[in-house]
């Protein structure tokens, strides 16, 4: 059966499901390294704000629940991104030389 | 969406804020970096363009999507310090060199513009740091590391494991000197602590990079071959 051995990237596709789902939520809410860095040493404060705020902090603004925000945020981004890159290498994918 | 105003400093100690926001660095480094950035998706779009094999488009598109969802999960370090995976090394492994830097641009982008994580101008200089440096300069490493080692087959996963720990510490080692250059610190006080973090922070990218290459060797090791199924591309300098 050819069909089920193409059905890989639907398995990478639920797994990255899965690390929103179950482990964004639980993701350290400390600084990361240029943070932390930035506040100890200063520099962290020239940072300015964004411009404009659409999921700010992988959150929807509206949803109470923080985990709901989070994950529903996830997974949005999730999509978008495997989509825009499916597009995007349709779009850049050599052309095989037709075969007679 | 229901717009807010920005608050500035205070955002800092969200937790999903992870990458630079404008400021940080200054202008002149910021529409530098852009240039820079600018030249290195030229040639990654001209590069995929000629290599790029329809079998491996879904893997472009798994791969964004894992890295976006990694990217979100920040593990502890120490002391209040938290780190995350960049996964640049990661998709040029399966992706080659070129695809994986579309791949990276794509997710940094994305965070940028809908996430608020990382700013608009400091953007070119986003993804390269936290893109290119893996996916052109880890991945440099990671055939060094392989052609020295006994071939691919045999050194792949550890040979990624280190080329990931010196990705995140170029990558770290970058944006500190463009703080440098932008007049935002001093060397003597940004690279100490900057590469002692990132030191740390790159086990944890060396050690999802090597689980994340084992599961796929003990479950589907044919993928490997995806990356070079439309004619190896030549590796960067």
């Amino acid at each position: 059966m050819e069909q089920p051995k193409r059905r890989w990237w639907l398995a990478g596709l639920a797994i990255s499901v899965l690390v929103v789902v179950v482990l964004a939520p639980l993701a350290s809410s400390d600084p990361d390294g240029l943070e932390r860095v930035g506040e100890d040493t200063g520099f962290l404060d020239r940072a300015a704000g964004p411009l404009f705020e659409i999921l700010p902090d992988y959150s929807i603004q509206g949803l109470a629940d923080p985990t709901v925000s989070t994950i529903a945020s996830g997974l949005i981004g999730v999509a978008l991104v495997f989509l825009l890159m499916v597009g995007l290498g349709r779009l850049l994918r050599r052309r095989r030389p037709p075969r007679a | 969406m229901i717009a807010s105003i920005a608050t500035g400093g205070q955002r800092a100690a969200d937790g999903f804020t992870l990458h630079a926001p404008d400021g940080l660095v200054s202008v002149p480094v910021a529409i530098g970096m852009w240039l820079v950035t600018g030249v290195i998706l030229a040639l990654a779009v001209r590069h995929t363009n000629r290599t790029l094999d329809d079998r491996a488009i879904p893997l472009m598109g798994v791969m964004a999507a894992f890295i976006f969802a990694a990217q979100m999960v920040n593990f502890p370090i120490f002391g209040g310090t938290s780190g995350h995976l960049l996964g640049g090394v990661l998709a040029a492994v399966l992706l080659g060199p070129w695809a994986a830097t579309l791949v990276m641009a794509c997710v940094v982008t994305v965070q940028a513009l809908l996430f608020q994580d990382g700013g608009l101008l400091v953007l070119g200089a986003n993804i390269f740091n936290m893109g290119a440096v893996g996916t052109l300069g880890g991945y440099a490493i990671y055939r060094a590391l392989c052609r020295l080692f006994g071939g691919e087959q045999k050194a792949r996963i550890p040979a990624a494991g280190v080329a990931a720990w010196c990705a995140v510490m170029l990558g770290a080692a970058a944006i500190s000197a463009q703080l440098l250059a932008s007049g935002a610190t001093e060397p003597f006080v940004v690279l100490p602590a900057m590469l002692g973090v990132h030191a740390l922070i790159g086990i944890g990218e060396a050690a999802i990079t090597m689980a994340a290459l084992g599961f796929i060797a003990a479950t589907r090791s044919d993928l490997f071959q995806l990356r070079d199924l439309g004619g190896r591309d030549a590796a960067p300098a």
